[in-house]
Formats: C-alpha cells, sequence, structure tokens
C-alpha cells in the first residue's frame, strides 16, 4: 500500500506528538477538567466533593487573601532577586570564564539540583535555626537574632533553590551571542558598559524572561520551602492547597484556588511573552 | 611645520600569535590616504587578523600598527578612527535600521543633538539609497539591503578609514557585481581610504587600486591589480591570482627553457642563472592553431572545450608534458576547435613567468 508523501509525514507527525499528548491530556486536560468541576460544586458532609453549580466558592476566595497576597509578592520578588544573582553569575560563565573551565563550571551550577531539595533547606533550617547563625552573632553580643520563620529566611530558600534555573536560560541566551555584535558597537564607538546595555542586555531578555518566568510560575506552586523555613506563618497558596484537600477536606474550595491560581500564572505568562518579543525584536523567543 | 600623515595605515614588523600559531609574520604594509587596498588570499593567509588589528579587535604580539600616523597599540576598538563592515554585517537585530545607522552617532561625546543625528542618519540612507527603509526590522531586509545598512552604519562617523570583511561574500554574483561597483564609486566620492579583505581575487583586481597578496601570514606582493596580474611576485601569486598553466623545466644559457618533453622553448629572461624553473603561462596569452607547428611550438590534442560565447576555453592534452589550459578569443565564427583536433601551441616570450624552482 502506497502513502502519499504529505500522508506518510503526517503519520509521522502524528506519531511523534502522540505519547506528549496522551500524557498531557490524561494527566493535565483531565485533572484541569476535575478541578474546574469541583470548584463550582459544594463541599459534602464529611469533605470531598458534592455536586452542584454555585460560584460559593470563588466569592469566598478573600479567605485565602494571605496565601495569596504572600504568594504574589514572593515569587515575582523571588524571582526579581534569584535574577540579581543570577545575571551576573550567567554573564561570567557565558562571556568571562576561560572555553576551558566552562563547562566545570556550568556543572558547578547544575550539580546542586542531583540532591533533594528537602535536604537542602534542611540544611538552610539549621543554618538560620537558632543554633546556627543566631547563635554565632549571639556569641559576639548581638542577641535575639530571629532568622527562621521569617519572609526573609522564606525568599532566601527561594533564591538558593531557584538560582540554576534562572542561571542556565539567562546563560544559553548570552553564550549564543553574536560576538561580533559586540566588536560592532565597540568598532562605531561605544564604550563597554555603554555595548552592556546598548546590545548584550536587550539580546538577553528572552533569557532573562525565560528564567523569570519560570521561576515565577514554579514559584507561585511553592510548597516546600515556606512549609520549611517559613514555619507555617509565611503561607503561600501551594500550603493552602495542601490544607483544604488533606486536612479540612474542602474540595471545591481548594479546586477554585488552584484554578484561579492557573488562570493567574496564565495571564503573566502570556504577558512575559509579549514583552519578550517586543524588546528582543524577533518571535523567536523560547520561553521555557 | 609638520606634514600630515600621508599614510592612513602602516604595519611596523607586525607579529601576531595565537599560543604556538603564527597567524600574522613581520608584516611591513603602508596604505596611502585614500587608497583603496585589497587584502587577498586563501583563507587562514592572515589577512582578516590584519584587518582586526586595524580595527582594535587584536592587538599586534610585535611591532606597531600606526593609524593616521600614531601607534594604535593598545587602543582600544572603541576609541580608533576607523569603521568596519563586519562580514555578515553584525547589525542590531534588537533595532530598526534607523537606529542602527545612528548607533554611531548617538556615542559621541559631547552628545549630539537629536535633530543632527537624524539628519546624518537620513543622509547616510540617502547615500546608500535606502532613505525609505528607515524603521524596518534588520530581519525584514534582504542581503544586499543589509550590506547597504551596514556601509551605511560604518560611514555615518566619517571614519578615516573603512574596513570591509569579506562584504560581499553572502551576495549572490549578480548583486555582488552590483555592489563591486557601488562601492569603487563610494570609495572616489568619499576619498575615505578603504581596506578590503576578500578571497576573491576577482573582486580585489576589479575594486581596488592596490592588492596586498598575502600567504601564511607574509605578503607575498603588494602592487596595482595590473601588476599582479602581469607581473606576479612569485609562484604562489601566479596561482593564486588567476589561472596558470605551470610546467617544470631548466632555463638554459642562451634565453631557453627546456620543458621536460624535451621542447626548447624561448624566454626573456636573461637575468636568471640556468638551472631548474618553474614556467607559468597564462591561458590568455597563449596562441592556438590546428594542425602541426614548429620548433619553438608545443603540439597536443584538445580533450574539452567550454563555450563561452566570446571565448573558447580549451583544454589540451600537450604531448609528453600534460594538461594546458588555453583561452581563445573567437575572431570569426568558424574558428573553434573541436576537442580530438591536433594543434599546435606558441606565446610570446615576454608572456612567460619565470620562477626558479
Amino acid at each position: 500500500m502506497a502513502l502519499t508523501m504529505t500522508a506518510k509525514r503526517r503519520l509521522v507527525t502524528t506519531a511523534l506528538l502522540a505519547p506528549a499528548s496522551v500524557w498531557l491530556f490524561v494527566f493535565l486536560v483531565l485533572p484541569f477538567i476535575a478541578m474546574v468541576i469541583f470548584s463550582v460544586g459544594e463541599r459534602g458532609p464529611a469533605g470531598g466533593y458534592q455536586a452542584a453549580f454555585t460560584f460559593a466558592q470563588y466569592a469566598n476566595l478573600p479567605a485565602r487573601a494571605a496565601a495569596y497576597w504572600n504568594t504574589l509578592l514572593l515569587a515575582p520578588v523571588g524571582a526579581f532577586f534569584c535574577l540579581v544573582v543570577a545575571y551576573p553569575t550567567a554573564y561570567y560563565l557565558a562571556v568571562k570564564a576561560s572555553p576551558r573551565h566552562r563547562l566545570l563550571l556550568v556543572s558547578l551550577v547544575v550539580v546542586p539540583f542531583w540532591t533533594s531539595l528537602l535536604v537542602r533547606t534542611y540544611a538552610w533550617m539549621y543554618i538560620l535555626g537558632s543554633r546556627g547563625i543566631p547563635n554565632l552573632l549571639d556569641m559576639i553580643g548581638i542577641a535575639d537574632v530571629r532568622l527562621l520563620n521569617t519572609p526573609g529566611a522564606v525568599l532566601l530558600g527561594i533564591v538558593y533553590g531557584y538560582l540554576p534555573l534562572m542561571i542556565m536560560p539567562i546563560y544559553v541566551s548570552l553564550e549564543k551571542l553574536d560576538r561580533r555584535l559586540l566588536e560592532a558597537s565597540a568598532d562605531l564607538g561605544a564604550k563597554p558598559v555603554s555595548t552592556f546595555f546598548s546590545v548584550t542586555l536587550p539580546l538577553s531578555l528572552p533569557g532573562v524572561m525565560t528564567g523569570v518566568a519560570l521561576v515565577t510560575i514554579l514559584l507561585l506552586g511553592e510548597y516546600l520551602i515556606p512549609q520549611l523555613l517559613g514555619g507555617g506563618k509565611v503561607f503561600f497558596i501551594g500550603n493552602a492547597l495542601v490544607d483544604l484537600f488533606l486536612q479540612s477536606r474542602n474540595w471545591p474550595f481548594g479546586s477554585a484556588i488552584a484554578v484561579t491560581l492557573v488562570a493567574i500564572v496564565v495571564v503573566v505568562l502570556m504577558v512575559a511573552m509579549r514583552i519578550a518579543w517586543r524588546i528582543s525584536g524577533t518571535r523567536q523567543v523560547d520561553l521555557i | 611645520m609638520i606634514s600630515a600623515p600621508t599614510n592612513d595605515i602602516e604595519f611596523r614588523s607586525v607579529t601576531k600569535r595565537y599560543g604556538a600559531v603564527t597567524a600574522v609574520s613581520d608584516i611591513n604594509l603602508t596604505v596611502p590616504k585614500g587608497a583603496f587596498v585589497a587584502l587577498l588570499g586563501p583563507s587562514g593567509c592572515g589577512k582578516t587578523t590584519c584587518l582586526r588589528m586595524i580595527g582594535g579587535f587584536e592587538q599586534p604580539s610585535e611591532g606597531e600598527v600606526l593609524i593616521a600616523g600614531k601607534v594604535a597599540n593598545g587602543v582600544p576598538a572603541y576609541r580608533r578612527p576607523v569603521n568596519m563592515v563586519f562580514q555578515q554585517y553584525a547589525l542590531f537585530p534588537h533595532f530598526d535600521v534607523e537606529k542602527n545607522v545612528a548607533y554611531g552617532l548617538k556615542q559621541l561625546r559631547p552628545k549630539l543633538p537629536v535633530a543632527e543625528i537624524s539628519r546624518r542618519v537620513g543622509e547616510a540612507l540617502e547615500m546608500v539609497r535606502l532613505s525609505g527603509f528607515a524603521k524596518r526590522r534588520i530581519h525584514e531586509m534582504s542581503g544586499g539591503q543589509q550590506q547597504r545598512v551596514a556601509l551605511a552604519r560604518a560611514l555615518v562617523n566619517k571614519p578615516s578609514v573603512l574596513l570591509l570583511d569579506e562584504p560581499l561574500a553572502a551576495l549572490d554574483k549578480k548583486l555582488r557585481t552590483a555592489m563591486q561597483i557601488e562601492l569603487q564609486t563610494l570609495q572616489r566620492d568619499l576619498g575615505i581610504t578603504f581596506v578590503l579583505v576578500t578571497h576573491d581575487q576577482e573582486e580585489a583586481l576589479s575594486m581596488s587600486d592596490l592588492v596586498c597578496v598575502m600567504s601564511a601570514g607574509r605578503i607575498r606582493q603588494l602592487a596595482t591589480p595590473q601588476e599582479v596580474y602581469d607581473r606576479p611576485a612569485d609562484l604562489f601569486v601566479a596561482d593564486f591570482v588567476g589561472k596558470t598553466n605551470r610546467f617544470d623545466g631548466t632555463l638554459e644559457a642562451g634565453g631557453t627553457v627546456r620543458l621536460g618533453n624535451g621542447a626548447a622553448l624561448p624566454v626573456s629572461r636573461k637575468d636568471l642563472a640556468p638551472g631548474a624553473v618553474t614556467v607559468a603561462l597564462r591561458p590568455e596569452a597563449i596562441r592556438l592553431s590546428r594542425g602541426t607547428g614548429n620548433a619553438a611550438t608545443l603540439e597536443g590534442t584538445v580533450t574539452h572545450r567550454i563555450f563561452l560565447g566570446s571565448a573558447a576555453e580549451y583544454s589540451i592534452a600537450i604531448d609528453g608534458l600534460g594538461d594546458m589550459l588555453v583561452t581563445a578569443e573567437r575572431q570569426t565564427q568558424n574558428d573553434l576547435v573541436a576537442p580530438g583536433e591536433r594543434v599546435a601551441i606558441s606565446f610570446d616570450p615576454g608572456t612567460a613567468h619565470i620562477f626558479p624552482a
């Protein structure tokens, strides 16, 4: 049986996309539909879900305003601090480091990923806890410093945990930056600082946007770091969801919060992409 | 009174090494003010390194590079009165045409007034005939247009020297010829020194006043295009510039060269000592006639013919010697020789280049 070329190509495309499509449908689309249905339902007498059609859960969202506030504040702020630390690092790795050492240095950035974030966050708990830095400060006469279970501790944990995710996309965009553009800039009389701000930075923005979007989106669903370093005092949406689904078994309310979160993520992502396109002047921005 | 320097660029015993590799070795070169110089050579001959040392992107390991009479060693690229048209143009993809061209002007201190910048950008775009394209993005421009944007961007600061790194390599043949003429006109009108790097001998010969043939980090010949072609300094130049037939032979007293097949050809080099030599002959310097010749000719059989319209290119198997390329202008409509025919070839003694082997 002879297939035409187009038919054959279509078959190959379908075959290549099938596993990912099935996976996404079963584990993303279906659960999301279920979540949307739950979110307009009611909590059953013994918890869980009871069929209904009401927006009562959405009307009740302000009850978790603190979680939204913490998440929507600390996610972008965390991403921002990540960026501040990551950009110079990525710049050094991509531009200044000698090619011989580059691979080693880049792998040093990635290596911490090989150990569990849980273990590394526990280490921070110890460092920030009363037997860690506060203890040392106490010895030199600065008493009663509280580090653990503060927003600052959560922020620190966030920057520490998500740094590689910010460094890598920026590194990639700086690494593929055409060096001749920098030479052209210098040739036209631009001093190095001027070249950085007029050429290097704008052309690395796609990487910056990717990193910021990646870290922000993951932070919006963060659970572990606020739990361990925030001690339940810095409460994220992720923590609220765990409570609602596992403790109070209020599935409809939890679903409403989750759906709202997804909506926020989608909007953030779309705006970020638009901005990246606008600035870099191309449509070839690989956002995630 | 100090006279103004008459040379825009000067290399004094310049050597450039990368680790163990010597890219440029002990080069001396002067480029007169207002000249159009082509650095010509195969890839890896050091021509681009020389250009980059003028631009300030590389520093010589030894020797001095002078720009407008001043030693430029250690002077960063952004302080040099030279501008470059980069290979593949290196236009800023995030700026439109206007911003690309204005880039150099915006770096000037004290700052130029905005009106002055836009006036000069307009002039530069007009010069390269891109007036209506100011707001276009770079990726919306064709290769030829990008090339002209690059030219405008490099010329807008009125450099004393314009450097061109294989500027026409990315263009198709027709556009290339048009740009060659445009570049030449531009250079004459502006009176700016142009230094062009190319591996394309046709480009070098057609555009420049001076050709600097390089190989293996050294200058082989610096002369006018005509001189380089007609009187190549050595076998490398003869081979690299234009087409050349080469034969090994022995120069004998009395001004004849005895070739491998025993033929003795008269040549006009009385200055060389007798001994082993290589004879180089341009394909168009050779005369072709049907049938057999005489003592001063070579004979052979035509193996291939490439018809070029106004001329024909023949490949001829010379008896006992090997293949020879001959270009024959057509005089009449029936003077084409067919493959398989026997021919005799001859040449004026003065057109053969003799190099000691």
